[in-house]
């Protein structure tokens, strides 16, 4: 089952029964706002990206995106670039998967991010969530949908970082401004 | 419950008095070499066999039968004994039995402990012509036994395998050995268990000086039923559901590929769709690995992606493990300055209670990342110990025994070794570098110094020497790694420079014509290739694949050149240009031993050739990166063992297919 989270909410990623998980799938969806067109409605192509960025102890040490696909140990991996966006209706358009065991020890955080590539604002998506499955059963274990979209290109989506032996995501949905990760390093410091 | 064994894999033994049962459905003769930690047979007394068949430790029967025990104790060995290998043989034409391993069943061997509780069991598949075989080895790892299933089968015989087992005069030895068997025709069945256990307790004075303070050896209870009907049932299944198209292709392929492998990995993940959803293992406890569990059609290319897989796995956990310690090491480096820059605190006791709290942070940190990475490390290594035995020749190291049953393969190779990789964490883990073939770049035996540290301690012609020697035993994996006639070599050697080094190549007949010498015979060879890829290019393009002349010779061309630019023109050096830009795609590969000073004078004008080709080296050198995160890692050249006739062996066995094939 699966728990609806609000920003700034965390909870901890525990199989139920106990024991700690070890593969968990961050899926980020979205879909294109319905727009008013000459032919009725309209909707337009949204190619937001999402990243994961590993830190250690507030430093970035590794990036995880549509030209870095893998973390270098391995324990990140990207599914791939989605450029259009909102092909199933609450599905995953693009996802991370995380291998919590093999984060190496140094890596206490790794967040979430999604920025649109072309530049589109958040006023032109709806329903963009992000949530996270349990990819040893496909179970989803909670989900964020983010308030209605503003004038900002970028959403911090949320952190998965670690708490004593095991881990826990919190839900951060902060908006930002910028083309790729690199220029939302500013606005993710704060939430470190 | 009885691990069934496939070919490689090892097993614990937790008990050190074991039977070993033999269950061959027709008379065998079954012995023992025992060896020395270089894995060598000293000499004649450490053979147990029918001629002489207690040895401290190791009984086995005195007669070729279709059912045997043989009993080891393991404490009672010698010390210096590191590995008893059990081998089966046929006994040969004279006992009217047969001559080859293929025409009967597939022998079964299981290893029991001295209650007769089976502890693991090997089916020996995929012999063919082979008639005599190393079925099991019972071996020390780090002071305790461990058993492995081998499987390896000799075509030679008795002779080949002692052989291999670096006795002297073999074939007199396994004469010998054979004549033991000889005179009186075995029974069917073996009436051996009352004289074993009579052994067994002869053999104990003979241990009495062994300090382990063991009970005394007590004969293993022989069960009432005569040949023990429990062992002689073979495993359901073994081999008979292989999935490999390219079976026959390899004898180790077809016999590896038998049983009932279970092809997920632990955390290969990549193809679930062949793990039938277990649940998921816990972590502490990664199961044994096995060889050939990744995915593929037939056996070499699991193999292959077994072996690309573990490469990735142990890039990436050095990379974790390096970027936790420069993280560490930032870190501390951070801490120690903030020490510095606290002036309440500097020279006071808090200052240095400070320092030394950064550098226990530090050193705890990379402690923790130490220890993930031995625990990778060692699950990597037990997979290399299980992948490197099951490995085909074309991916096998030299000194594998695989090399010794080579047989000329019908199929077109996928992948070939060329030389070993490592990094500093670990350096006796050694992933072999398996390149896809046909290949898609020349390839480039450095004999040039470098930056390379291994290369400085040598002479310049010595290390010229090993260059050369290393293209040879190259150009002979790749000869051997192809079909009869299907792969040509061509020789360029203008000086005559290379005669000594390229003699395995000359004498055994391979090439498709002597080395070619002088400015001369240079252009004539590289205007003959020139003009094969010119032509199939035109054909290539136009499509017209039928146009070509009909005696045109279909099989891939190799090009080794020696001692470039010598002997070479300008024209030459334009054709070997476009030869290693346009070959590739048209079949036609170049391998050139070169030191790029010699050819200086040609300025960055070879720049691109020189860039164009995947750079080996004749010693150590670490020049290669991985492709997913760039670590440097160590190249190793495939190393032939000192004074061994394989390589010799194997080109004349591919002359002969050639020569077979009207070449």
């Amino acid at each position: 089952m699966t728990v609806n989270m609000t920003k700034g909410q965390a909870i901890s990623l525990e199989k139920q029964g106990g024991g700690s998980l070890s593969q968990v799938r961050m899926g980020l969806g979205w879909q294109a706002a319905p727009r008013r067109g000459l032919f009725g409605k309209r909707t337009q192509e949204i190619d937001l990206d999402a990243s994961a960025v590993l830190f250690a102890d507030k430093q970035p040490v590794d990036v995880v995106f549509f030209r870095h696909l893998v973390s270098d140990d391995g324990s990140v991996k990207h599914t791939g670039d989605n450029l259009v966006g909102g092909a199933g209706q609450g599905g995953d358009d693009e996802a991370i998967l995380v291998d919590l065991q093999r984060v190496p020890v140094h890596i206490d955080q790794i967040v979430f991010t999604v920025n649109s590539f072309t530049g589109q604002t958040f006023q032109e998506v709806q329903n963009a969530f992000c949530r996270i499955v349990d990819e040893a059963n496909g179970q989803e274990l909670a989900r964020y949908t983010l308030d209605g979209g503003g004038n900002y290109t970028a959403q911090i989506m949320a952190k998965v970082h670690r708490v004593g032996s095991g881990w826990q995501m919190t839900a951060l949905g902060n908006p930002a401004n910028g083309r790729t990760f690199q220029d939302l390093m500013p606005a993710i410091l704060p939430h470190l | 419950m009885t691990a069934e064994l496939v070919r490689g894999q090892n097993h614990p033994l937790p008990d050190t008095r074991l039977e070993i049962r033999v269950s061959a459905g027709h008379p065998v003769l079954a012995g023992a070499t025992l060896c020395d930690e270089q894995g060598r047979v000293p000499g004649v007394e450490w053979i147990a066999h029918p001629g002489s068949p207690s040895l401290p430790g190791v009984d086995v029967p005195r007669q070729a039968a279709a059912d045997h025990r043989l009993t080891v104790d393991l404490e009672a060995v010698p010390g210096a004994v590191h590995r008893v290998s059990v081998l089966l043989a046929l006994p040969g034409p004279r006992t009217g039995g047969t001559t080859r391993f293929g025409t009967v069943a597939a022998p079964f061997v299981a290893v029991t402990d001295h209650d007769g509780t089976a502890i693991a069991s090997y089916t020996i598949t995929g012999l063919d012509s082979e008639s005599a075989v190393v079925a099991l080895e019972l071996y020390r790892r780090q002071g305790s036994w461990k058993v492995r299933a081998m499987g390896q089968g000799y075509e030679g015989g008795l002779a080949a395998l002692l052989g291999d087992q670096g006795l002297e005069r073999p074939a007199d030895l396994a004469a010998s050995i054979l004549a033991a068997v000889a005179p009186e025709p075995a029974p069917v069945t073996a009436p051996q268990h009352v004289p074993e256990a009579e052994r067994v307790r002869r053999t104990a004075p003979a241990t009495a000086s062994d300090p382990a303070p063991t009970a005394p050896v007590t004969p293993p209870p022989t069960p009432a039923t005569g040949t023990g009907p429990g062992t002689g049932a073979p495993t359901p299944a073994m081999g008979s559901t292989t999935p490999t198209p390219a079976a026959g292709t390899s004898a180790s392929a077809s016999s590896a590929s038998g049983g009932p492998v279970d092809y997920s990995h632990p955390r290969r993940r990549a193809t679930p769709a062949s793990a039938p959803a277990p649940a998921p293992e816990p972590r502490q406890a990664p199961p044994t690995p096995v060889a050939g569990d990744a995915s593929g059609w037939s056996m070499d290319e699991r193999l292959y992606n077994q072996v690309w897989g573990m490469f990735e796995d142990l890039a990436r956990t050095a990379a974790a493990y390096r970027s936790a310690c420069d993280f560490a090491e930032s870190r501390l480096d951070r801490e120690l300055d903030e020490t510095l820059s606290d002036y309440r605190a500097r020279g006071g006791g808090a200052n240095d209670a400070a320092r030394t709290a950064a550098r226990a942070r530090h050193d705890e940190l990379v402690e923790r990342a130490r220890e993930v990475l031995d625990r990778d490390l060692a699950q990597l290594a037990a997979e290399s110990e299980v992948v490197e035995p099951a490995l085909p020749v074309a991916f096998a190291r030299w000194d594998n025994p695989v090399w010794h049953a080579y047989r000329v393969p019908d199929g077109d190779p996928m992948a070939v070794r060329l030389g070993d990789l490592h990094l500093p964490e670990r350096t006796d883990l050694r992933i072999p570098m398996l390149v896809r073939l046909p290949l898609e770049r020349g390839l480039w035996v450095d004999s040039g110094r470098g930056r390379s540290e291994a290369a400085g301690l040598l002479d310049e012609v010595e290390l010229r020497r090993l260059a050369l020697d290393s293209a040879v035993a190259h150009t002979a994996r790749l000869l051997a790694a192809h079909p009869a006639g299907q792969f040509t070599v061509h020789v360029v050697d203008p000086a005559g420079a290379g005669a000594a080094a390229l003699a395995p190549l000359v004498e055994t007949g391979v090439l498709a014509a002597p080395p070619a010498r002088g400015a001369a015979g240079v252009s004539a060879v590289l205007e003959q290739l020139t003009e094969r890829v010119d032509l199939l290019q035109m054909a290539l393009r136009a499509g017209a694949s039928d146009a070509l002349p009909p005696g045109l010779d279909t099989a891939r061309q190799l090009l080794l050149v020696h001692d470039f630019p010598h002997g070479f023109d300008d024209r030459a050096v334009t054709r070997l240009r476009y030869l290693a830009d346009e070959g590739p795609s048209v079949g036609v590969h170049l391998l050139m031993v070169a030191d790029r000073e010699d050819a200086s004078a040609y300025g960055p004008l070879l720049d691109p050739l020189w860039r164009s080709l995947l750079r080996l080296t004749p010693v150590p050198d670490d020049h290669l990166a991985d492709p997913w995160v760039g670590h440097a890692w160590s190249y190793e050249p495939p190393i032939l063992p000192p004074g061994s006739g394989v390589l010799r062996q194997v080109l004349a066995r591919v002359a002969a297919a050639r020569h077979g094939k009207g070449f």
